[in-house]
């Protein structure tokens, strides 16, 4: 369940931004790899039961997963890896290797000013 | 009125800097640091205590190990003289570099050659968490299923060896149906360079290529 430290985390960073911008946070935008294990619905959940009684109460947050990427040995193409169809798109090799996943990160946050 | 504000900024930071300092510290003391990362029972704690028992006038280990309660399996490596210390979690899911960091200060890293870490036994959430170690080790026993690979792709696309474990089971007529084959295929088309080694940790079967790779890494590593 890690998805609480991540809600955890986020929380703390966006608590402070919202101080410093003197201004309520009303969503959030998160990406992250599609080989990063977190849930969008424990994480909302999570988020949620955390920010009671804060100023992030109630914010919406956005995960957009990022596919994953391999680089052919072959043809040196780069392309979107689908585990259904592990071939390079462009020279049909099965010679690739998969490109580091997009860590989690907090893109932008939206605030609400008067 | 609404003002939207660019962060970028990474959610993990914090365990990505405990993780840099565990590897940077691994690498000036020239010891190689293995994750383990299996399900639940898929062997982990027999396959460590196998190994150190058989290489025990080759190569030094000691043992980091995390389990969400007990100290049952550090009790386990403890038997056999090696070093090792536990990390109880807690409910959480998967180690953390911070709890590792904190881990290799207490054990005598200066008398030993190789550090296991074997992680809460979860197949998904370890693999999120870098620990600052050189690799990772995947488990996999037969009775699991050998459609792993392909359902739960984050840990044999980042792992340097999967250890295929409990094929005694395969021989012994019992009624499991794991193709071999299949999951060497799935496992590599996910990670080409992934190494390979089917074992029984119960019969020592197939555990001499595990020991050579072990040993050639600890080699490596000393430089
Ligand atoms: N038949 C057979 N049984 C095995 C083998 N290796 C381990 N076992 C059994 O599998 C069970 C679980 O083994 P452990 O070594 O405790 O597994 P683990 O991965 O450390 O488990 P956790 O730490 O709880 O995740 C025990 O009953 C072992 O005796 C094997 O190669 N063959
Ligand atoms: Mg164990
Ligand atoms: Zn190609």
């Amino acid at each position: 369940m890690h998805e609480t430290m991540v809600a955890e985390s986020l929380l703390k960073t966006i608590s402070a931004e919202s101080t410093k911008q003197n201004a309520k946070p009303v969503s959030a935008k998160i990406s992250c790899g599609m080989l990063n294990t977190v849930n969008d619905e424990i994480i909302r959940f999570a988020f949620d039961a955390i920010a009671k009684g804060t100023p992030c109460e109630g914010m919406k947050l956005e995960i957009e997963h990022k596919p994953i990427q391999g680089k052919c040995r072959n043809c040196s193409e780069t392309f979107e890896f689908e585990i259904c169809r592990p071939k390079c798109p462009k020279c049909e090799s099965e010679q690739f290797d998969l490109l580091p996943d997009a860590p989690l990160i907090l893109e932008e946050i939206e605030f609400e000013t008067e | 009125m609404k003002k939207i504000v660019d962060i970028g900024k990474k959610i993990l930071i914090a365990n990505e800097e405990y993780a840099l300092k565990n590897s940077q510290f691994l690498a000036e003391q020239k010891k190689l640091c293995l994750n383990m990362i299996s399900s639940p029972g898929s062997g982990k704690t027999t396959i460590l205590v196998r190994t150190i028992t058989e290489l025990k006038d080759k190569i030094k280990i000691g043992v980091i190990e995390g389990d969400i309660q007990t100290d049952l399996d550090a009790k386990r490596i403890k038997a056999t003289e090696a070093p090792a210390i536990q990390i109880e979690t807690g409910g959480s899911c998967h180690l953390s570099a911070a709890q590792v960091s904190n881990a290799l200060e207490n054990l005598l890293i200066s008398t030993l050659d190789l550090i296991f870490i074997e992680n809460v036994g979860n197949l998904v959430c370890p693999s999120a968490f870098e620990l600052g170690e050189w690799g990772k080790i995947a488990v996999l026993s037969v009775a699991e299923g050998d459609d792993k690979p392909a359902k739960y792709p984050a840990i044999f696309a980042k792992s340097k060896v999967l250890l295929i474990n409990k094929i005694d089971l395969l021989e012994a007529g019992t009624q499991v149906d794991f193709d071999i084959e299949r999951a060497k295929a799935d496992a590599s088309k996910l990670n080409k360079d992934i190494a390979i080694f089917p074992v029984s940790a119960r019969t020592g079967k197939g555990m001499a290529e595990w020991y050579n790779w072990l040993e050639e890494s600890v080699k490596n590593i000393r430089g």
